[in-house]
């Protein structure tokens, strides 16, 4: 590539995210401005694939809404990501997981990697078996349609609590077939 | 007329810092040219500036061309382009991407790239005929003429050929960004030409 382009895309890379790859469950803290109002609107869900390079590089996540198949595709380096947690570190052998799409219930579900899971901190231990899935309750009724007005204006650390306490209240009833799959 | 000359580098996008909103730039390498030639109503029938640009190696030009750069002290350079239209610029000046401000309207043109022997298809938009149910008519391009009159092709008459390396001009485009320093100018949306093709920068007149 020119140098002159290539400084110019150098210097819009945002350096300080995550490292993440398909198979991972992220949460992406999107930038969504109503109006004269900005608040930060959640996605979660595994990501399917990554693509492109450089400034132009994006990422593709997916999640299971009301049991319909929702993907969103993030341009890596926008300024309008204000952080992307990586919850839990997948266990895949595909670059891109487009056999996801096909699979419902249980079995659209990525495992993940035990060793890496108790590294990353806080919530993600406790969510760690359930990446994204069917469940009703991890829904985030807003990111259905990601442009429709809400009322309340939501804060990052006030969205991150009750998402954590969610999970945390399930794995009872998750854990099991995330062992089953681990043998 | 302003006007400059410059080198396409190639494409990118830009992210803005507030909206997010991506913007998919060409970045041209443009100027500094010094202005070696005006042209003048009196002595040429018209108007119009002569920028050098490319500054090259003196036995890489002919000695014509050498003397001629020489006279206002530009040195040896290895494109010349004419701008007409009236100008203020004398020789021995230089212009630079400063003169471009971002939401400029300006066109760019240039080589586009070649692309050889095309069909009518690509070259000159015809539509293919069916591919299935045992027709040989696919990429044809049907009928060129009729037989009694005139008895011959009628001239102009759209048919396959070379395609590209012809100059080429893109119209409404705007300045994105400017940068001074590095003599870089981003436009918005694409410029006819390949990657270090040479292209002309003009200003819209509407």
């Amino acid at each position: 590539m020119n140098k002159i382009i290539d400084q110019i895309e150098q210097r819009q890379l945002r350096h300080e995210l995550p490292q993440f790859k398909a198979g991972d469950s992220v949460r992406v803290h999107f930038k969504v401005i109503e109006g004269q109002r900005q608040r930060i609107q959640v996605f979660e869900g595994v990501v399917l694939k990554r693509q492109g390079a450089g400034v132009r590089e994006t990422f593709t996540v997916r999640k299971s809404s009301f049991g319909v198949g929702v993907e969103r595709t993030f341009p890596l380096h926008s300024p309008k990501i204000d952080k992307i947690d990586v919850i839990s570190i997948g266990d895949v052998n595909r670059a891109k997981l487009y056999y996801l799409r096909g699979k419902i219930g249980k079995k659209a579900r990525v495992r993940a990697k035990r060793d890496q899971v108790t590294k990353t901190p806080k919530a993600a231990a406790a969510a760690s078996p359930e990446p994204e899935d069917l469940q009703p309750e991890t829904v985030e009724p807003e990111s259905v349609e990601p442009e429709a007005a809400e009322p309340e204006s939501v804060e990052p650390t006030d969205e991150a609590a009750p998402e954590s306490a969610e999970p945390s209240s399930e794995p009872a009833e998750d854990s099991e077939p995330a062992e089953d799959a681990a043998k | 007329m302003k006007g400059i000359v410059g080198k396409k580098l190639g494409m990118t996008q830009l992210f803005d810092p507030e909206s997010g909103v991506v913007t998919s730039v060409t970045v041209i390498e443009a100027g500094p040219c010094p202005v070696v030639h005006v042209r003048k109503p009196e002595t040429d029938g018209y108007e119009a500036i002569q920028l050098a640009f490319e500054p090259v190696a003196e036995r890489k030009i002919t000695k014509g061309e050498l003397g001629h750069l020489r006279k206002t002290g530009a040195g040896a350079h290895r494109h010349l382009v004419e701008f007409r239209g009236p100008s203020e610029l004398a020789s021995g000046d230089t212009v630079t991407v400063a003169i471009f401000q971002p939401g400029d309207k300006i066109k760019v043109s240039g080589i586009s790239i070649g692309k050889g022997y095309q069909g009518t298809i690509k070259r000159h938009n015809f539509a293919s005929g069916p591919k299935s149910h045992g027709s040989h008519n696919v990429r044809k391009p049907g009928s060129i003429g009729a037989s009694a009159w005139p008895s011959r092709v009628m001239k102009g008459m759209k048919m396959a050929g070379r395609m590209g390396g012809k100059r080429a001009t893109q119209v409404g485009l705007t300045v994105h960004e400017v940068d001074a320093e590095q003599n870089v100018i981003m436009v918005k949306g694409a410029v006819p030409g390949p990657k270090n093709g040479i292209v002309e920068i003009r200003e819209e007149a509407r």
